[in-house]
């Protein structure tokens, strides 16, 4: 199992790496084309700011490999926004690998939306041994709108998707790594994708 | 729905932690790695560590201990203590702390704040702020609440959100310590001023305060110490009874 995160300086990967490590995976970080072309898995994270992140990829050419990715990737938080058509943080334009446009809550709600929240409608194997209504931990001020893409809503100011399937092509609002059990348990569906 | 977040702190001097412990099943009550996963298996819903340590090798010795707690423990945790530059943070995220918390640094330069979240994203910038109502207004205080401020709490909380501050730690120095409920007034005033989530502290004594302080003091989380230390409340009841008091939590 050759296992990859792809590192463009994208924030504390460093707890993804660790999650994996306890599942018994060794997961290495890399921003080479040829070691992500050739891994079995991908793990797209991100934290920070999309205009930023986007210029950081398109540097490293990730832009136009990523989307060419015939193996199962995961994109996580700002990994899984990038990975959407638009996004309303710096008037990013993404991937466009999950056809939705990403937006930021109004101000009739605390922004970021910061802690535990529930997830539903659960539907991929991405979820398998995961409860509906399940907690998952949050930090997010923007959100992909609900869409035929998802495969589990949650609901802070309105229902959104908060994880996301295209093909091979998965994305995860939450932090699997700091969701506790739920989250180990999701990371090790990935794997056994 | 989001549920309101539950945050054991443990005080940390020299890679230790400090203020007496008394977890039965503990091998090692001084060793933050294993209180931290037992807090987490306990239904804590985040970690803070605070350095108080004052010594020439604090830094590496919570770089240690950050990269240890990072690999062993699966619920978001902050560092706080003596972050004072970009360099800092960046050292400690880098060794997997999900966000920091700064005090005094941010009042002696506000400036660091919009850097920190230029650099890494508001979701990563603890606020915290210490302070004290004196004849009927509150003024922040620096250095663990020994040193008064001119700075008032309403209008530093402002501009904390403003600069880029992605949450607020609130102690209240009248309550600190008393066991006698948090500072529910200040705490409303707080959250219905600013639109970034508001962690209450100081004052923690029984389950009452935190159904009070979620209620009434409109908190979006509840930090303590030695009610969970030292056994006086266990998180999982503390959570039933929130429940029952219909106040969402992840239980």
């Amino acid at each position: 199992m050759k296992l990859v995160i792809i590192n463009y300086g994208a924030g504390n990967i460093k707890s993804i790496q660790f999650t994996f490590k306890r599942l018994g995976f060794d997961a290495k970080l890399t921003s080479d084309p040829k070691v992500i072309k050739a891994a079995d898995k991908v793990i797209f994270p991100g934290v920070g700011e999309a205009s930023s992140a986007m210029y950081m990829l398109k540097k490293s050419g990730l832009d136009t490999l990523i989307p060419k990715l015939t193996q199962p990737v995961l994109g996580i938080c700002l990994g899984m926004q990038l990975m959407c058509n638009t996004t309303e943080e710096g008037n990013t334009k993404g991937l466009g690998i999950f056809d939705v446009d990403v937006k930021r809550f109004s101000n009739d709600v605390k922004v970021p939306q910061m802690g535990w929240n529930t997830i539903k409608h659960l539907k991929s194997d991405l979820f398998k041994g995961i409860n509906e209504g399940e907690y998952m931990y949050l930090v997010h001020s923007y959100y992909a709108e609900n869409c035929n893409q998802a495969i589990s809503t949650s609901d802070y100011e309105l229902e959104y998707a908060s994880a996301l399937e295209n093909e091979n092509f998965y994305g995860v609002q939450f932090h699997p790594e700091k969701s506790s059990v739920a989250g180990e348990q999701l990371l090790k569906n990935f794997i056994e994708l | 729905m989001l549920t309101k977040r539950i945050i054991p702190c443990l005080d940390i001097k020299n890679g230790r932690t400090v203020k007496g412990v008394n977890f039965v099943d503990l091998r090692d009550a001084g060793d933050p790695v294993e209180l931290a996963k037992q807090y987490a298996k306990l239904g804590a819903d985040e970690l803070v560590f605070l350095d108080i340590s004052a010594t020439q090798e604090r830094r590496k010795t919570m770089h240690d201990m950050v990269l240890k707690v990072a690999e062993y423990v699966n619920i978001p945790f902050t560092v706080g203590g003596g972050i004072s530059s970009v360099e800092d943070v960046d050292d400690l995220l880098h060794c997997g702390a999900d966000k920091v918390s700064i005090n005094s640094s941010a009042v002696k330069r506000p400036e660091l704040i919009n850097e920190l979240s230029k650099k890494f994203g508001s979701q990563c910038v603890v606020v915290a702020i210490d302070a004290k109502e004196i004849n009927g207004e509150w003024f922040v205080h620096l250095a663990g609440g020994t040193i008064p401020t001119e700075l008032k709490l309403f209008d530093w909380a402002l501009e904390v959100e403003q600069r880029g501050a992605g949450e607020i730690l609130f102690t209240s120095m009248n309550h600190d310590g008393t066991k006698s409920g948090f500072a529910d007034k200040a705490l409303a005033t707080l959250s219905n001023l600013v639109n970034i989530p508001i962690i209450a502290s100081g004052g923690a004594g029984n389950v009452q305060h935190f159904v009070d302080t979620f209620q009434k003091g409109k908190a979006d989380a509840a930090l303590a110490a030695s009610v969970f230390h030292f056994g006086e409340i266990q998180i999982l009841d503390l959570k039933r009874e929130l429940r029952a008091n219909n106040i969402e939590v992840r239980l």
